[in-house]
């Protein structure tokens, strides 16, 4: 069961893979996409996501809003 | 079963902008910090900036708070200037390294020795970013940059200077520190720092200044994380983080 969930805000992001790092169970990754700006925009690639906001926090363009799945 | 949204883009942050900075700039995150720490204060209404030279030039175009340009350097005797007209409002001042450490070195030094009320963020990545990667006062010994390509030599250059040290042997000024923006377990203590910076400004207690170790991958030839990799390994052990003065 996922305990949280993202939001990628597609228009921000600019592809550092600073989040990707920072993500404790690994579920983020850089996609095939491109955005209006030719960046790459991350994307949660697997289910997993623990909604602990570390890629937010570390995220140099806020583009990241993480939403936390209560029972 | 229901969703909390536990983060979402600060208020004060222009809404529908995208930063000029390159990817996985330390200026973005400080940026962000700077605008949660004002969303959580409730001072977007009350709080002057005062922007710097260099990258951070145009940070007005992406806080929604007023804010004030100062010529290079000059942004803490600008912010004396604003604070001292209209006390009731919160000026802090947004500086990097070249601004803050090299031409601005007179200004941030007097407005410390005065213990201005004012919030000083002062972003370290020890380089020039916006002219294309000089080196700027803080760059390490043995460093590469485009005015040193064999690397800063303390016999030619001197040495990197440590501002923060270098200011808390002033009586005057309250609370001096240094965090890094290198990992979100540095970001969540940098943020609190930032946190105290403004609300030693909103009690009035005095001069607070937050030293922010950042990166510059552009300038430094590296990937982001490789930079805050470098920044961990080279740049932490000469410039040590913690607090320097508190007014506790």
């Amino acid at each position: 069961m996922a305990k949280g969930r993202i939001e990628v805000l597609e228009q921000y992001c600019k592809s550092c893979g600073l989040c990707v790092a920072a993500c404790p169970v690994k579920v983020l990754r850089i996609s095939e996409k491109t955005n209006a700006k030719g960046y790459r925009p991350v994307e949660q690639f697997k289910e997993g996501c623990i909604g602990c906001a570390m890629c937010a926090t570390t995220c140099p363009d806020a583009a990241i809003e993480v939403f936390k799945i209560q029972e | 079963m229901s969703e909390v949204k536990v983060y979402e883009r600060p208020k004060s942050w222009m809404p529908n902008v995208s930063s000029h900075y390159c990817p996985g700039c330390g200026h973005g995150i400080a940026h962000r910090l700077v605008c949660e720490v004002i969303d959580e204060l409730g001072i977007q209404n009350d709080t002057i900036g005062v922007a710097p030279v260099g990258c951070a030039a145009m940070i007005y175009d992406y806080m929604d708070t007023d804010y004030c340009e100062a010529p290079h350097g000059r942004a803490p005797a600008v912010a004396t200037g604003l604070k001292t007209v209209r006390p009731d409002k919160i000026v802090y001042t947004y500086q990097g390294d070249g601004d803050l450490a090299s031409i601005g070195m007179g200004e941030i030094v007097h407005a410390a020795n005065r213990g201005q009320n004012i919030t000083v963020i002062f972003i370290n990545n020890a380089i020039y970013g916006m002219t294309g990667g000089q080196m700027a006062p803080t760059t390490l010994l043995g460093q590469k940059a485009t005015t040193c390509p064999l690397g800063r030599d303390a016999k030619v250059n001197g040495y990197p200077i440590r501002v923060s040290e270098m200011l808390a042997t002033l009586p005057a000024p309250g609370y001096i520190t240094r965090v890094t923006v290198a990992q979100p377990k540095y970001i969540i203590k940098a943020k609190q720092a930032i946190k105290k910076a403004f609300q030693n400004q909103v009690e009035g207690k005095g001069f607070s200044l937050v030293e922010v170790l950042s990166s510059c991958p552009t300038n430094w030839g590296m990937r982001p994380v490789e930079a805050f990799d470098w920044l961990i390994s080279s740049m932490m052990p000469y410039y040590p983080l913690g607090d320097f003065k508190d007014f506790d």
